[in-house]
């Protein structure tokens, strides 16, 4: 039986709701769960379940309306906005289905990105080294090192993605949070970033994936399916 | 440092970022000609005008003088902040050419035009005497006659560049010039006689003073003979007022002061009828003495400081515009900056970085633009009016020659310093409402 302590992620009654127009939108309605070290949980349903909702209360990119989302027992609701930040910049990763990559910056600089945004200045002076090297290997592991120079517009889908995964890597964060990261792609293409994913999680990386997809989710360690704004199973 | 090398970005990869650039640099042009050629303008004006009075008037607007000036005029000159004095007889005055027998009025002012050098710019006014100006009423054709100084727009016409053709020796024109003399009350002195005085000048000299008003209307006269002229040569000498010229390193206001309160215990030596000769006589630096013709010239520089402040306006409404249009279209980075830990402050500096380049480097081009622009404005009017017979101002009516040109720092230190100071406030509002967004809000939407 494991503790409390083993979850590194674990969410409480999590609701949330968005106003269109003059109706309001009931997406989360008290979705409770947990994740374990090192797991790689898939999280699946249909389109308009509240996955991503779901996805981005747990890295903190948006809030719940209520419920507790705690990582490693610190609740996130009783962060301040620097704190949050600090997470946000060194405690997770998020891999986007539409890659969210900054065009005016190249392949390299987009997966150091992370790196800078946490240090000033002065900091950046003294993490840069240790930040390029970082960003080479991650570009080497991810089979980018041709492209490191190349603007995103330049890359395919398959390869845009995989610089989101080396950003998302980049400041070794504890927890990696990807929404659906093959959606975009087609299924060789799509394979290729579930390799990836298979091997982050070999090498010890808690992943939580949000799939409609169930061939996709079979990948995962465990699936859990949202419907209708709750887990249901 | 990404904030720095993406607002870099930002500037050098939109097309719109081209937009915003060129919107400060040609405001940044047009305010920084046109306050250039305006300030340049007032300031020649200014100058013109202290030139030709000095820097302190004792003196009355009564055509009567004022009398025992001489003995103030001892007073000054043992006085340790006066650089020069000149006493001067203002009047007006007929003058019929002997060759036309016209008659036009004019103002006289009788100088001694030594001791009136030593005060103002009258020597270097001059073409022929420039550098004899003792000499400045003997006519070079025959220095014993008596000779007066017309203002240059009376003797000579302006060529389209406001150059004038002077002869090499002027040409031997009499002027008949009739005073009524005045008696110390305000009566004619010679009523029921001839009434006038008159007495014959021969022209010597012109004065290019560059104020319109005095080069077209004035004709200088030796002093005692202007004296002679107007009746104030009686027993009790008066004069019109006493310039006044203070050492260089005496402020104008504190050499005003030191000589109002001369004249104040001058006067209160004084009793009675001889009194009350002196109240109407005023103590005014050269700007209060002129103030008439620079306040004009004032308000209008007001206004357009005014017309160009609201520019400036105009400036930041476009440059909002233009940033509420960037960062719109920049949500979506906003969002990832944001979930990869950005903080709001974050997001603003990095717009307002890229707003400060915007504003150093849109204003630079401006400057420099600008600057090209002023150093050919001459030429260019020169051309244009070759080519299109278009001047700014036309020589032949107006008194300036070049247009001005001369770049002053600090104004373009003010213009420069605004541009940014507009363009951070055009981005920060957009900005700052870009930041308060949750990452995720900022990723959802397309547009702010």
């Amino acid at each position: 039986m494991k503790s409390k302590d083993d979850f590194m992620l674990d969410a409480e009654g999590l609701y949330k709701s968005y106003r269109m127009g003059e109706s309001e939108v009931r997406v989360l309605k008290g979705v409770d769960l947990a994740v374990k070290r090192g797991e790689f949980l898939a999280i699946v349903g249909a389109s308009g379940s509240g996955k991503s909702t779901l996805l981005h209360i747990l890295g903190a990119l948006d809030r719940p309306d209520k419920g507790i989302v705690r990582f490693e027992g610190r609740d996130l609701s009783r962060m301040g906005y620097g704190e949050l930040n600090r997470f946000r910049n060194k405690m997770v990763g998020f891999v986007f289905q539409f890659y969210h990559l900054l065009d005016e910056l190249s392949v390299m600089e987009n997966i150091f990105l992370p790196a800078m945004a946490g240090v000033s200045i002065i900091g950046w002076l003294g993490w840069r080294r240790w930040a390029r090297r970082r960003a080479g290997a991650l570009l080497s592991q991810l089979g980018l090192s041709e492209r490191a120079e190349h603007k995103p517009y330049q890359l395919s889908g398959g390869e845009r993605q995989r610089v989101a995964i080396g950003r998302a890597l980049m400041n070794e964060p504890r927890l990696l949070l990807a929404d659906e990261p093959t959606g975009n792609l087609d299924s060789g293409t799509g394979n290729g970033i579930l390799r990836v994913f298979e091997e982050l999680h070999r090498a010890g990386q808690t992943i939580v994936m949000v799939t409609h997809d169930e061939r996709i989710a079979q990948k995962a360690g465990r699936i859990i399916t949202l419907a209708d704004g709750k887990i249901s199973d | 440092m990404y904030k720095i090398i993406l607002a870099f970005r930002y500037l050098l990869k939109r097309h719109i970022s081209y937009l915003a650039f060129s919107a400060v640099a040609l405001c940044v042009f047009i305010v920084v000609v046109v306050m250039t050629v305006l300030t340049g303008l007032v300031s020649d004006f200014k100058q013109k005008n202290h030139s030709f009075v000095g820097d302190c008037v004792v003196g009355t607007e009564s055509l009567v003088g004022f009398a025992y000036y001489g003995d103030f005029v001892k007073i000054l000159d043992k006085e340790d902040f006066v650089e020069g004095v000149s006493e001067v007889i203002k009047n007006y005055a007929l003058a019929s050419s002997h060759g036309t027998g016209e008659s036009i009025s004019f103002e006289i002012m009788g100088i001694d035009p030594v001791r009136h050098s030593r005060v103002t710019g009258f020597a270097q006014t001059l073409h022929y005497r420039k550098n004899s100006v003792s000499s400045a009423f003997e006519p070079i054709y025959d220095s014993n006659l008596s000779g007066c100084v017309i203002g240059i727009d009376r003797m000579l016409l302006r060529d389209f560049n406001g150059r004038y053709s002077y002869e090499a020796v002027p040409n031997k024109i009499a002027l008949a010039v009739s005073c009524f003399p005045l008696t110390a009350t305000g009566a004619l002195a010679k009523a029921g006689a001839g009434e006038v005085n008159t007495k014959t000048f021969y022209y010597s000299d012109t004065s290019h003073s560059g104020l319109a008003h005095e080069d077209f209307s004035l004709i200088y006269l030796p002093f005692e003979q202007a004296q002679q002229l107007c009746g104030m040569a009686g027993p009790i000498k008066r004069a019109s007022a006493i310039h006044i010229k203070f050492k260089s390193n005496v402020k104008l206001e504190t050499g005003c002061k030191k000589v109002a309160l001369l004249w104040e215990s001058f006067k209160q030596a004084r009793t009675g009828e001889e009194r009350a000769d002196l109240e109407k006589v005023t103590v005014q630096s050269w700007k209060g003495y002129r103030r008439a013709f620079i306040a004009a010239m004032e308000k209008e520089q007001t206004m357009l400081t005014v017309m160009f402040a609201l520019v400036g306006v105009t400036t930041v409404f476009i440059v909002f515009v233009v940033f509420y249009m960037i960062v719109s279209h920049k949500s979506k980075d906003i969002g990832i900056l944001k979930s990869i830990g950005a903080s709001r402050s974050d997001v603003i500096g990095l717009f307002s970085g890229f707003a400060f380049l915007v504003g150093l480097l849109g204003s630079g081009a401006g400057v420099l633009l600008g600057w090209v622009f002023l150093l050919k404005i001459n030429r260019i009017e020169d051309w244009l009016y070759e080519c299109f017979k278009f001047q700014l101002w036309d020589r032949t009516i107006y008194v300036i020659g070049d247009i001005p040109n001369q770049i002053e720092f600090r104004v373009l230190a003010v213009i420069v310093v605004s541009a940014i100071v507009a363009c951070l406030a055009g981005a920060f509002v957009p900005s700052y409402q870009a930041a308060r967004l949750e990452p995720v809000e900022a990723l959802r939407v397309s547009r702010l």
